[in-house]
């Protein structure tokens, strides 16, 4: 009896193993495939579709990645693509959380009104505005500069909302102690309660930086010039691009990754809780 | 009495740094999505095409009335509805079995949790690209086809096919979104009390009876929020009939979101289009509503 249920015990413990395997290979072998093509000649990546060995990195060299560099301009791709996210997020983080603060902790007219309308305004698609907000953008001459990327995506209302959430944990005590001090409100914001506030400027720092990395339509709409393409702009026309070598398109594509894969080593623990607060407190 | 009176200066100098911290933001809001949301309402009320910028006419509900008769609307409609129907369950279901996978801990678990996330890291432009090649409908470039041929199996037109083209961008979807929806249901089934299911198995209830019986239970709220956003999510499809079909074949993967690039920006009909959005943004916002009320329903 004991004798088979500890076999009945290592068999699950065997099944749950293998299961896992299974399933993480599916998901994992697209990627895999990926890297080791780009690594590959443009002979080979084809060679031996049949067999396992086309996950392999036969003949692996970077010379795919010399010609991306050279045919797609990448440190020009990497410039546009990071001085903007840099741009949005740096205003996202004071203008949003400045908002959620003054939501969370500021007794004012409109204050309801303002959280409503935030609210609200979460489930607006931007797909659903795209076309007047080109036209404001053209009229204000900025199609193809850095300020039709930058400025109307500053303001977020699901930043400002999880900012307010944050805040609203944070003793009234404390704020009240730092203005009998003598800080004015501001200062109190300032020197208080963002240094003690890191681990949520993280979490929107992250979730914000996926999310515009990734950005395509509207990249796609108001830059329009060669020089001012962003990452995934430049990936997708590299695609269609004459003459189309799958193994340099593998190879930017892996490129275009790896901002991505060094912001998740480092800010794993704070993307993993932003992914997950988001569910728990919406 | 001093210090009332410095309490209330207090007041009065909270007040004006509320409106100068609420400021920036409100004023970008109203400014970028507001200002616009009521154009598009606007132009949709115009004849108005972006080479004549200075010849609107206003023609009421007449780009309505058109919509509602244009074929091409009904079909991108009808292609959007068939994806969200399908991806949304599909994509769910699938991100509730991973985190199942891998909820408890045990060795290796990081690894696998990262596995499954992995998609996410890439962008939908990477993850189009790569799956275009990876659909290839020729057995000697294409790695599905040949995994298929191998397995004795007839080759498929993924891409080419108008009957499963947008099945091949569904299945692609759910593998790249899965990982994502996974972590909200990880962190939804650490809120499960664990004695419920160590009760439950002193009972002899078996495993999937604690899963009918805790877990679906326990994972209500998560549930209907990973619905919500899949669904809103799902709705926006654009990006990947972009790269990999540009709508075709036979107009088989033209969504809502792809018509009003369509109509607006490569055929310029710019009051058209914008009743399209129009159109798109109430279906949106119904059906957050509706989810909603489905929610405070069932609670």
């Amino acid at each position: 009896m004991k004798k088979s249920m500890k076999f009945s015990a290592s068999f699950s413990k065997f099944m749950f193993y293998f299961g896992n395997i299974v399933i993480g290979i599916i998901f994992v072998s697209p990627l895999i495939w990926m890297i080791s093509a780009s690594l590959k000649p443009e002979a080979k990546i084809f060679a031996n579709m049949n067999s396992i060995t086309t996950f392999l990195p036969v003949q692996a060299s970077l010379d795919n990645y010399m010609e991306v560099f050279s045919r797609l301009n990448m440190p020009q791709v990497f410039k546009n693509t990071l001085l903007y996210i840099a741009l949005i997020l740096v205003l996202d983080l004071l203008v949003n959380s400045m908002c959620g603060y003054a939501l969370a902790k500021f007794e004012f007219k409109g204050k309801g009104a303002i959280l409503n309308l935030v609210i609200a305004l979460m489930v607006l698609p931007m797909e659903a505005i795209m076309l007047p907000l080109y036209i404001e953008m053209s009229q204000l001459g900025w199609v193809n500069t850095l300020m039709a990327l930058v400025v109307p995506f500053v303001a977020k209302c699901f930043s400002i909302y999880m900012f307010r959430q944050f805040f609203c944990d944070i003793p009234d005590d404390l704020i009240e102690a730092a203005a009998i001090d003598g800080c004015s409100p501001a200062g109190t914001f300032f020197k208080i309660v963002v240094p003690i506030s890191k681990t949520v400027y993280a979490t929107v720092f992250i979730l914000d930086f996926v999310s515009h990395w990734n950005d395509f339509m509207w990249p796609f709409l108001v830059m329009t010039g060669e020089n001012n393409r962003t990452i995934q702009l430049a990936v997708q026309s590299f695609f269609g691009t004459q003459p189309v070598h799958y193994s340099a398109i593998m190879a930017a594509l892996v490129v275009s990754a790896i901002p991505m894969i060094i912001m998740f080593i480092f800010m794993q623990k704070y993307y993993v809780e932003g992914i997950a607060s988001s569910g728990i407190k919406g | 009495m001093a210090k009332t009176s410095k309490l209330t200066g207090r007041k009065r100098n909270e007040r004006v740094a509320a409106y100068g911290f609420v400021a920036p933001a409100v004023i970008l809001l109203i400014a970028f999505l507001v200002v616009p949301m009521i154009y598009t309402v606007y132009y949709s009320g115009f004849k108005y095409q972006i080479m004549r910028p200075n010849d609107m006419t206003f023609i009421g509900l007449d780009n309505y009335t058109k919509l509602f008769q244009d074929k091409n609307f009904w079909l991108a409609f009808k292609n959007t509805v068939y994806f969200t129907v399908i991806v949304v369950p599909c994509q769910c279901a699938l991100a509730l079995a991973l985190a199942l996978l891998v909820s408890k801990k045990f060795r290796g678990v990081a690894v696998f949790r990262t596995m499954y996330f992995s998609p996410q890291l890439t962008s939908m432009v990477v993850i189009s690209v790569l799956w275009s090649v990876l659909y290839n409908a020729n057995p000697n470039t294409g790695l599905i086809n040949s995994i298929l041929v191998t397995l004795g199996m007839e080759p498929i037109n993924f891409l080419t096919n108008a009957d499963t083209a947008m099945n091949a961008i569904i299945f692609m979807s759910a593998w790249q979104g899965a990982g994502y929806q996974m972590m909200i249901f990880l962190a939804g089934l650490q809120g499960i009390p664990r004695d419920q299911y160590e009760a439950a198995s002193v009972d002899g209830a078996t495993k999937f009876k604690q899963f009918l019986y805790i877990t679906l239970p326990g994972l209500k709220g998560t549930i209907k929020y990973v619905i919500m956003i899949t669904m809103i999510q799902a709705m926006k499809l654009f990006t990947q009939p972009y790269v990999m079909t540009q709508g075709g074949p036979k107009n088989s993967t033209k969504t809502l979101v792809y018509y009003i690039y369509t109509q607006g920006f490569q055929k310029g009909n710019f009051g058209y289009a914008c009743s399209i959005a129009a159109v798109f943004f109430v279906i949106v916002v119904c059906m957050s509503m509706a989810m909603k009320k489905v929610t405070a329903a069932t609670d």
